[in-house]
C-alpha cells in the first residue's frame, strides 16, 4: 500500500514537472527549469559524417541547443564532464509495431466470404486506409526500455495489418514524458502490404497476384473518387487521398516482392519506401533497378542443427546457403547505392538487433554507413530530418552516450538521452573491470578472468587448473564474487568496492570454514590486449567464409549464366516438323540464337562441333498448360480474376524450371489455375534458368487468360456453396454478363465520358478486339459447345480448349469454330466430369481437322512429354511425326508462337534438343537443351553439379558445426517439400 | 487366326451394344492354343527369339525355342511371327476396384476409419466390373493386388486376376498381406490450424511406434491360446506370425525403414516388404540383410527434395537391383487407378536409366510375382504356370509399340475393348459417316 503512494506521488510529479505551459496544477506549486545541461569533453557525431573531437554538445528543455568545439556555456547550466567519451545520435526505428497491437482474429466461417461486412468503405476489407495508429496508441514502456538499450530514441509505429492499413504515429520513447511530449508526428505515414488483414475472412485476394491487383486498382479508384465520379460515401478512399502526400511505406518481405511494390510505386508515382525481406544480396541488379528506397530488416537465419544425419538431409544447399550469405546483405546493398534504413521489425527480441548488426559489420558493412540508417536516413524517409536523426542545433536531445566508437565489440552504452532525459544503460561511472586478475588469499591463490558484456559480466575462476564454479555481481561500483569447489563444495564468498583510479582491488573474503579474511586482486596482463581492435577486425575478416552466389541462388545454379554460341550438330536425325520431314545424318548450325542452316556436310569457323551420330535432333518441347515456376497459381477469391498475371508472381528459383529443361522443355506458357470462370493472365517463359523473372518472360509474347469451366468453378468437389455459379447454366450467364458489361465498358471508354478505369474490364476488351487469347480448362461436351456459342455472340474465337476431354465428342464442332486443343493424353476418372475421357481424343481431334497438343498440368508429366506425345502412336494410331508436333509446332501454333519456335528452320530460334534415341521413345534422353542458341542443361554438366552440391553442402556443414562454440541456439533442420500446383491449387 | 480374331469382334460388337456392362469375361479355355514364331519375353531375364507357346486348361505345356526343339503345333494356332508374348504384367499396391472416381465419395472404399483394422479386407469391397480395371487390360496389366489405405494397419490386401464376374471370380490368393504405414519422423505442421506447413521432427514418432508394437505384441500374445473371446484384430495378424501373410510396410525414410523392419523382425514378423521405400537406395546393405524386399515408388514421380538429381525416381528400381535387392514397381499416389496402366511404362523409364529391358520387365513379372507371393503359377512364361500372358506388335515397355492384339488371364482369352475404345469407335465413326 505505502509503496504504491509513494509510486503515485512520482508519478504525478513528473507529470508536473514537464506538463504543457497552458495545463493547470492543483497538486503542487507550478514552476519551470530553465537549466541548461552540457556535455564536454566528448567525441560528438553531430551527424554521421560530422564529427567532432572534443566537443561541447549543449541541451536546454529536451532540445539541442549547440554543438560544437567551443560553445558557450551559460551559467545555470549544469556541466558533465565526459571525459572523451562518444556522443551520437540515438537510433529511429522506422518500420514498427510499438505500443500499437495486433487486431484480433476473425472467426473462420463455414462457407466462404465473399462481400464486405462494412458499410462506408471501401469494397474490399483488406483495403483500410482509414485507419489511424494513434487512435490505438498506448505508450509500452517495457518495450521502450528495450528499443533504448539497443539504442532507439524513436519509433516510428502504425497497425501492422490489412493491405492498406492507414496512418502511423512517429513518437520518441521518453518514459518520463507524456505521449503529447512523444508524439512527433500523428499522421507519419501511410503503410501499405500484400498481406490480408486477419480481422476479415473476405476471400479477395486470395493470392498474392491478387493483392497486386487490388493495390492497383485501388489507386485508379482513388484517382477517379477525388475527381468527383462517386455517387457514394467512400471512407476509406477518402482517407487514402487526404494522405495522399505523407510518405508512404509497403512492405514485401521479399526481394522479388520487392520489384512487384517498386511497380505499383512507379506506375502511380507512390514513392513507396520499401520494406524488404533481407534477401535482396540475392539479385541486386533487379533491386538496383527499382531505384526505390529501402528498410531492411536484420533478422539473420540461425543456424541448423546438422548433427543428426537423418534430418541434415531435409536441408537445401538454398537455406544453408542462405544462412551463410545473408549477413552480407547490408553490405551488398550498401556497395550498390541503395538507400536504406535499419529495423527492429522481425526479429524474435530486440537484443538481436545489436548482435546482428555487429555480425553485419563483421561480413564487412560500413559503420558510418550503419549510423546513417538508423539516423539520418530514416529522419529523411520520415520528412523529420529538421526534428530528428542528427545533434544539430535546435533538434531533439537524442542521444546516446558510449565508452568508444559505435558497433565496436567492446564499446559500452552509458546512456540513452530521449528528449533530454537521461536513461542509463550502464553505469557511466562504473570502471571496466574486464580482464584477468591473480587473487591473493591468507590460504590460496586463483585466477580470476572476467569477461563478456558489461551489463552481464562472466567470470571464471581457476586454481591451478582446477575449474571453480563461480557466479559475479557488478553493481553501483561493488563487486561479489562467489566461487565454489565443484568436487568438495567449499565456498569463497568475496565482496569489494572498485576504485575508479586504480586497476587493482582488493576487499573482504569469507573462507569455506567461514572465517574472514581479506583478499588482493592484481590485474595481469591480458597476452593480447589491444585497444584499437584493428587486428582483431582482420582476424575475424579471415575466419568468414562466404561461398558464392549462382544463378539462381539454389541447387544447380550456374556460376555464369549460359551464354549465345555457335554450335554445329552434325550427323543427326533431324525432326524439321517442316515440309522435310525427318532428315537423317543432317547437320544443323546454331549462329547467334537462330538456326542459321540445315543440310549436310556443314562446316563453320569458331563453332562448337557437337557429333550427333545416332542421336536425334529436335525442336524444344513446348508446354502449352503449365503450372511451375510460379509463387501462386490461383486468384480463386472472386468469380472473375481478369485482373491478376501470372507475370507478377513468376519465381525464378523453382528447381522445376531445371528439370523442365532436363526433359527437353524450352517454351511454357503458365496458366492461371481453373478456380474461376474468368482466371488471370498466363506468363508465357522460356525456361532460362538462371534469369529473373524479366529474363524468363518471352519478348513480345502475345497475351493470353486462362478461363475454366466445369466442376472446379462450380466448386463441386469442395464444400462451397456461396459463389455464383454454382451450376453449368450460370457459367454461361456469368460469361454473357461480363462480356455485356465489357462490351458498354469500352462504349463509355470510346464515348470520351469520364469512366472508372477498370483493370478487369480493360481484360475482357482485349479479349472482345482479339488482343487476347483465352485458354479455357475444359471437360464436357456441353460446356465447350456453350462456350464457342457464347464467343461467337460477342464476335471472337476461343484460342485453345485446354484438358478438352471430351473434345472428340464435339471435334467437328470445333474445327468449324477454329479453335485448337490442348490435352492430356490418357488422364481420366480422377472426377466425375472425366468419365467418358479417352485417350484416343487427340487422335480424334486432329483427324477431324483441331490443331492438338499434349500437355502437362504436372511439374512431373511436364519433363517427359515426349513419352505422352508417344501415346497418341498407341491410342489411335497417330503418324510418329505428327505425335511429336503435338509436343512442339501445335503448342508453337496454339501460342501464336510458331513463326520463331516450334520446328527446325532456318531462321527460327534455336532452341532444340539432342536426344540419345528416338525422341518419342521411353528410352531416350534428353542430353542437351539449347534455348536461343546457348545450352541451358547438358547431362553431362548435371553430373558435375551433382557433385558439387554435395561438396559445397559439406562445407556449409562444417561452418555451421563451428558455430555451436559461439553459443548461438541452433535450428532443427525443417523440411520444406514441394507441393506442385496444379489447376486446383488455391 | 483371322477366324479366331473374327470370331472375338463379333463377340465384342453383340456385347458392345449393353452400354453399362463390362467386357463380359471370358470362359474357361476349353481347347488348346498355341502361340507360334514370337519372340517371347519369359519375365525372369530371359528370351526366346523364335517361339513355341503352347497352353491347356489354362495352363502352359510348352514353352520353348522353336529353332532348337521340335514340338508340334496343337489346337488352334496363333501365328505371332514379327510379334513378342509377355506374362501379364502384375500391378502391386493398387486401390484398383476400391475407387472409380476418385473425386467423387460415393465410390470411393479404399480407407476406413480406424487405426489398427487388419481385419478389415480389400477383397470383399473389390468391384470386378469397373470400368478403370478393363482399362489396364489392353496395356497388358492382367493382375494386381488390391490394397486398401489409410489408418495405421490399414487392412488386409488380395490378389486378382483382371477379367472376372465378381471378387469371389477374380481372386488369385485371398489375404496375401498386411499394410501398414509406418509412422513419419518428419510430420507435416497442421497447417489447418495456423502451423507452417512444412515438415518438422516428429514429436510422437516414439509414441507411435509403440502404439504398433503393443498391437503386435498383443496380436502375437491372442495366437498363443484358444481366445476365450474373440477379436477380430488380432485374428487376423496370425498369418503374419506363421508365415502364410507378408507384412507390407509402407514407408518412405531410411530411419523409418530401420526402426520398421527391427520392430517385426523383433516381434516375430520375418516376412516384411518395404512398400515406397525411397531412400531404401541408401541402406541397401540393411535391406539385405534383412532379406527385405521392396515395391519402389512411382517412377514417374519427382524427386522429394531439390537438390537430388533430376532422375532419382527413374533410377530408384535399377540402384536396388544393382545391389541384388528383390524390388518390383507400382503405382499408388495421385489418381493411381487410371495410372496403374502405364506400369510397363515404368519399366520402360527404368530401363531407360542403364537397366537392360529383360531386367526391366522383371520389375513388373517375376519380381513382383516372388514380393507377392504368386510366383508358383504367375509372373513368368514356364511350363506348369498359368497361362496368363499377352501378345503383343512390339516392345511392350515403350509407350509407341504397346499395342496388344491378344491377351489371356488362365488360358482365357479376354476382350481387349473397354469403355474408352467403344467411345473411340463410336466417335469416329460419327466424323468418317459426316
Amino acid at each position: 500500500m505505502k509503496k504504491t503512494t509513494l509510486f503515485c506521488l512520482i508519478l504525478i510529479s513528473i507529470t508536473n514537472l514537464i506538463a504543457q505551459d497552458y495545463f493547470p496544477t492543483n497538486t503542487e506549486l507550478k514552476q519551470e527549469n530553465n537549466n541548461y545541461t552540457a556535455f564536454t569533453n566528448a567525441v560528438i557525431f553531430i551527424t554521421p559524417n560530422e564529427i567532432i573531437k572534443n566537443g561541447t554538445l549543449l541541451i536546454q528543455d529536451g532540445k539541442v541547443i549547440e554543438s560544437g568545439e567551443s560553445v558557450t556555456i551559460p551559467e545555470n547550466t549544469i556541466i558533465i564532464n565526459l571525459h572523451g567519451n562518444y556522443i551520437y545520435p540515438s537510433f529511429i526505428d522506422p518500420y514498427s509495431g510499438f505500443g500499437v497491437s495486433k487486431p484480433k482474429k476473425a472467426k473462420r466461417e463455414r462457407s466462404q466470404q465473399y462481400g464486405t461486412k462494412r458499410e462506408g468503405f471501401y469494397w474490399n476489407d483488406h483495403i483500410m486506409p482509414e485507419n489511424k495508429a494513434i487512435d490505438k496508441f498506448m505508450y509500452a514502456s517495457k518495450k521502450a526500455d528495450e528499443l533504448r538499450k539497443a539504442g532507439f530514441g524513436v519509433v516510428n509505429s502504425h497497425i501492422m495489418d490489412g493491405i492498406a492499413r492507414g496512418t502511423g504515429v512517429l513518437v520518441t520513447l521518453n518514459d518520463k514524458g507524456t505521449n503529447s511530449e512523444r508524439i512527433i508526428n500523428d499522421a507519419s505515414g501511410q503503410y501499405f502490404s500484400f498481406k490480408k488483414s486477419q480481422m476479415s475472412n473476405q476471400s479477395y485476394p486470395s493470392s498474392h497476384m491478387g493483392s497486386i491487383a487490388l493495390l492497383k486498382q485501388l489507386q485508379h479508384d482513388a484517382k477517379w473518387y477525388l475527381e468527383g465520379n462517386a455517387t457514394n460515401k467512400d471512407l476509406s478512399l477518402e482517407a487514402l487521398n487526404t494522405n495522399k502526400n505523407i510518405p508512404s511505406f509497403i512492405e514485401s518481405g521479399d526481394k522479388r516482392k520487392n520489384i512487384n511494390a517498386a511497380d505499383i510505386s512507379n506506375e502511380f508515382n507512390l514513392n513507396y519506401t520499401i520494406v524488404g525481406g533481407g534477401n535482396e544480396y540475392e539479385t541486386i541488379e533487379s533491386i538496383k533497378a527499382t531505384q526505390a528506397k529501402y528498410i531492411i530488416p536484420i533478422n539473420f537465419p540461425k543456424a541448423y542443427d546438422v548433427s543428426d544425419p537423418y534430418s541434415l538431409k531435409h536441408l537445401t544447399i538454398a537455406e544453408m546457403r542462405y544462412w551463410n550469405q545473408a549477413p552480407t546483405n547490408l553490405k551488398v546493398l550498401s556497395e550498390n547505392n541503395i538507400e536504406f534504413a535499419l529495423t527492429t521489425f522481425n526479429l524474435e527480441t530486440i537484443s538481436e538487433f545489436d548482435t546482428n548488426l555487429k555480425k553485419a559489420i563483421k561480413y564487412g558493412y560500413d559503420k558510418t554507413k550503419a549510423l546513417e540508417s538508423l539516423t539520418t536516413i530514416p529522419a529523411a524517409m520520415l520528412e523529420q530530418s529538421d526534428k530528428i536523426g542528427t545533434l544539430k542545433n535546435g533538434r531533439y536531445a537524442n542521444f546516446l552516450i558510449t565508452s568508444g566508437e559505435l558497433f565496436n565489440e567492446k564499446t559500452i552504452l552509458y546512456e540513452n538521452w530521449v528528449q533530454g532525459n537521461k536513461n542509463s544503460i550502464n553505469s557511466l561511472n562504473q570502471k571496466d573491470i574486464r580482464g584477468n586478475y591473480l587473487i591473493s588469499t591468507s590460504e590460496k591463490k586463483f585466477d580470476i578472468m572476467i569477461s563478456g558484456k558489461m551489463e552481464t559480466l562472466k567470470s571464471e575462476v581457476k586454481f591451478d587448473t582446477i575449474a571453480y564454479a563461480s557466479k559475479l555481481n557488478y553493481k553501483d561500483n561493488w563487486l561479489t564474487l562467489t566461487f565454489t569447489n565443484k568436487k568438495t563444495k567449499d565456498v569463497y564468498s568475496s565482496t569489494a568496492l572498485i576504485e575508479k583510479k586504480n586497476d587493482n582491488f582488493s576487499g573482504l573474503l569469507i573462507l569455506p570454514n567461514g572465517k574472514e579474511t581479506l583478499f588482493y586482486a592484481t590485474r595481469q596482463k591480458k597476452p593480447k590486449e589491444n585497444k584499437g581492435g584493428k587486428e582483431d577486425k582482420k582476424e575475424d575478416e579471415q575466419k568468414i567464409e562466404i561461398v558464392p552466389l549462382t544463378y539462381p541462388n539454389v541447387g544447380y545454379g550456374f556460376s555464369e549464366l549460359p551464354k549465345q554460341q555457335n554450335i554445329l550438330f552434325t550427323n543427326a536425325t533431324v525432326w524439321t516438323n517442316e515440309e522435310d520431314g525427318i532428315l537423317r545424318e543432317t547437320d544443323v548450325l546454331v549462329k547467334n540464337g537462330k538456326i542459321k542452316k540445315i543440310g549436310t556436310n556443314l562446316s563453320a569457323k569458331n563453332t562448337l562441333i557437337i557429333d550427333a551420330t545416332g542421336k536425334h535432333l529436335t525442336a524444344g518441347i513446348i508446354d502449352e498448360h503449365s503450372h511451375i515456376a510460379a509463387a501462386s497459381i490461383n486468384e480463386g477469391g472472386q468469380n472473375s480474376s481478369a485482373e491478376v498475371t501470372i507475370e507478377d508472381v513468376l519465381d525464378p528459383e523453382d528447381i522445376n524450371i531445371y528439370r523442365n529443361l532436363a526433359g527437353g522443355v524450352t517454351t511454357i506458357q503458365i496458366l492461371h489455375g481453373s478456380a474461376n470462370p474468368i482466371g488471370g493472365r498466363s506468363a508465357i517463359i522460356k525456361p532460362k534458368w538462371g534469369s529473373d523473372a524479366d529474363g524468363l518472360l518471352y519478348k513480345d509474347a502475345p497475351k493470353f487468360i486462362k478461363f475454366a469451366l466445369g466442376e472446379n468453378v462450380k466448386q463441386s468437389n469442395w464444400q462451397s456453396y456461396s459463389r455464383f455459379p454454382q451450376t453449368r447454366m450460370g457459367v454461361e450467364q456469368l460469361y454473357v454478363n461480363y462480356f455485356t458489361r465489357a462490351q458498354e465498358y469500352e462504349d463509355k471508354k470510346k464515348s470520351g465520358k469520364t469512366y472508372r478505369y477498370d483493370e478487369e474490364m480493360e481484360v475482357l476488351v482485349e479479349i472482345l478486339n482479339n488482343e487476347r487469347f483465352i485458354s479455357c480448362h475444359s471437360y464436357v461436351q456441353s460446356e465447350i459447345n456453350m462456350l464457342m456459342k457464347v464467343a461467337e455472340r460477342f464476335n471472337f474465337r476461343v484460342n485453345t480448349f485446354t484438358h478438352i476431354l471430351e473434345g472428340y465428342k464435339v471435334a467437328d464442332k470445333m474445327e468449324k469454330h477454329g479453335v485448337g486443343a490442348s490435352t492430356f493424353s490418357d488422364w481420366w476418372s480422377y472426377k466425375y466430369e472425366v468419365i467418358d475421357a479417352i485417350p484416343y481424343n487427340a487422335s480424334i481431334m486432329a483427324n477431324a481437322g483441331v490443331i492438338v497438343a499434349i500437355n502437362s498440368d504436372d511439374a512431373e508429366m511436364s519433363r517427359r512429354l515426349n513419352q505422352e506425345a508417344a501415346k497418341s502412336v498407341k491410342y489411335g494410331g497417330m503418324s510418329e511425326e505428327n505425335a511429336w508436333k503435338m509436343v512442339t509446332l501445335n503448342p508453337a501454333i496454339l501460342l501464336h508462337l510458331d513463326d520463331k519456335v516450334g520446328s527446325v528452320k532456318v531462321g527460327k530460334d534455336a532452341d532444340l534438343v539432342l536426344w540419345s534415341d528416338h525422341p518419342l521413345s521411353v528410352y531416350a534422353k534428353a542430353e542437351k537443351t539449347l534455348i536461343e542458341g546457348a545450352v541451358y542443361f547438358d547431362i553431362k554438366k548435371d553430373k558435375e553439379q551433382r557433385k558439387a552440391i554435395q561438396k559445397e553442402k559439406n562445407k556449409l556443414v562444417n561452418l555451421m558445426r563451428n558455430e555451436k562454440d559461439n553459443g548461438v541456439k541452433k535450428r532443427t533442420p525443417m523440411w520444406k517439400k514441394k507441393r506442385h500446383l496444379t489447376c486446383e491449387s488455391l | 487366326m483371322k477366324i479366331f480374331k473374327n470370331i472375338t469382334t463379333l463377340v465384342f460388337i453383340s456385347f458392345s451394344l449393353v452400354v453399362f456392362a463390362q467386357q463380359t469375361p471370358a470362359p474357361l479355355q476349353n481347347k488348346i492354343i498355341t502361340i507360334s514364331g514370337a519372340t517371347a519375353h519369359i519375365g525372369n531375364g530371359s528370351v526366346i527369339k523364335n517361339s513355341i507357346i503352347i497352353f491347356e486348361n489354362g495352363i502352359l505345356i510348352a514353352v520353348a525355342d522353336a529353332t532348337s526343339s521340335k514340338i508340334a503345333l496343337r489346337g488352334t494356332i496363333i501365328d505371332a511371327t514379327g510379334k513378342h508374348v509377355y506374362p501379364g504384367f502384375i500391378a502391386p499396391n493398387t486401390t484398383l476396384g476400391l475407387v472409380e472416381i476418385d473425386a467423387v465419395r460415393p465410390t470411393r472404399d479404399q480407407d476406413e476409419l480406424g487405426e489398427f483394422i487388419p481385419n478389415v479386407r480389400s477383397l470383399i469391397a473389390y468391384n470386378a466390373e469397373s470400368k478403370v480395371v478393363e482399362s489396364l487390360r489392353p496395356n497388358g496389366v492382367l493382375i494386381a493386388q488390391i490394397t486398401p489405405r489409410g489408418g495405421t494397419i490399414s487392412g488386409t490386401s488380395s490378389i486378382v486376376q483382371l477379367d472376372a464376374w465378381n471378387w469371389e471370380d477374380a481372386v488369385v490368393k485371398e489375404d496375401d498381406g498386411v499394410h501398414i504405414n509406418w509412422p513419419n519422423s518428419y510430420a507435416r505442421g497442421r497447417w489447418w490450424l495456423g502451423e507452417s506447413s512444412t515438415y518438422k521432427a516428429n514429436k510422437d514418432y516414439q509414441e507411435e511406434i509403440e502404439n504398433i508394437k503393443s498391437f503386435i505384441l498383443n496380436s502375437k500374445t491372442y495366437g498363443k491360446s484358444t481366445p476365450k473371446k474373440i477379436n477380430e484384430a488380432f485374428k487376423a495378424m496370425q498369418g503374419l506370425f506363421n508365415g502364410q501373410q507378408k507384412m507390407f510396410v509402407h514407408a518412405q525414410g531410411e530411419k523409418e525403414m530401420i526402426d520398421a523392419v527391427t520392430l517385426l523382425k523383433n516381434n516375430g514378423i520375418y516376412n516384411v516388404v518395404v512398400v515406397g521405400a525411397y531412400e531404401a537406395y541408401k541402406i541397401s546393405d540393411f535391406l539385405k540383410k534383412n532379406d527385405v524386399s521392396v515395391l519402389i515408388q512411382r517412377v514417374h514421380s519427382t524427386p522429394e527434395r531439390d537438390d537430388e538429381d533430376y532422375d532419382l525416381p527413374y533410377k530408384l528400381a535399377k540402384l536396388l537391383v544393382d545391389e541384388g535387392i528383390l524390388v518390383a514397381l507400382q503405382t499408388s499416389g495421385q489418381m493411381e487407378g487410371m495410372n496403374t496402366r502405364n506400369l510397363p511404362f515404368y519399366a520402360g523409364q527404368v530401363a531407360a536409366q542403364g537397366l537392360s529391358k529383360e531386367k526391366a520387365l522383371q520389375l513388373i513379372t517375376e519380381n513382383p510375382a516372388k514380393i507377392l507371393g504368386i510366383d508358383a503359377n504367375y509372373g513368368t512364361l514356364e511350363t506348369g504356370k498359368s497361362a496368363t500372358l499377352f501378345i503383343c506388335e512390339g516392345d511392350a515397355l515403350d509407350m509407341r509399340t504397346n499395342i496388344l492384339s491378344q491377351a489371356f488371364i488362365d488360358g482365357r482369352e479376354i476382350s481387349l475393348e473397354t469403355h474408352q475404345t467403344k467411345l473411340w469407335k463410336r466417335y469416329s465413326k460419327k466424323y468418317s459417316n459426316n
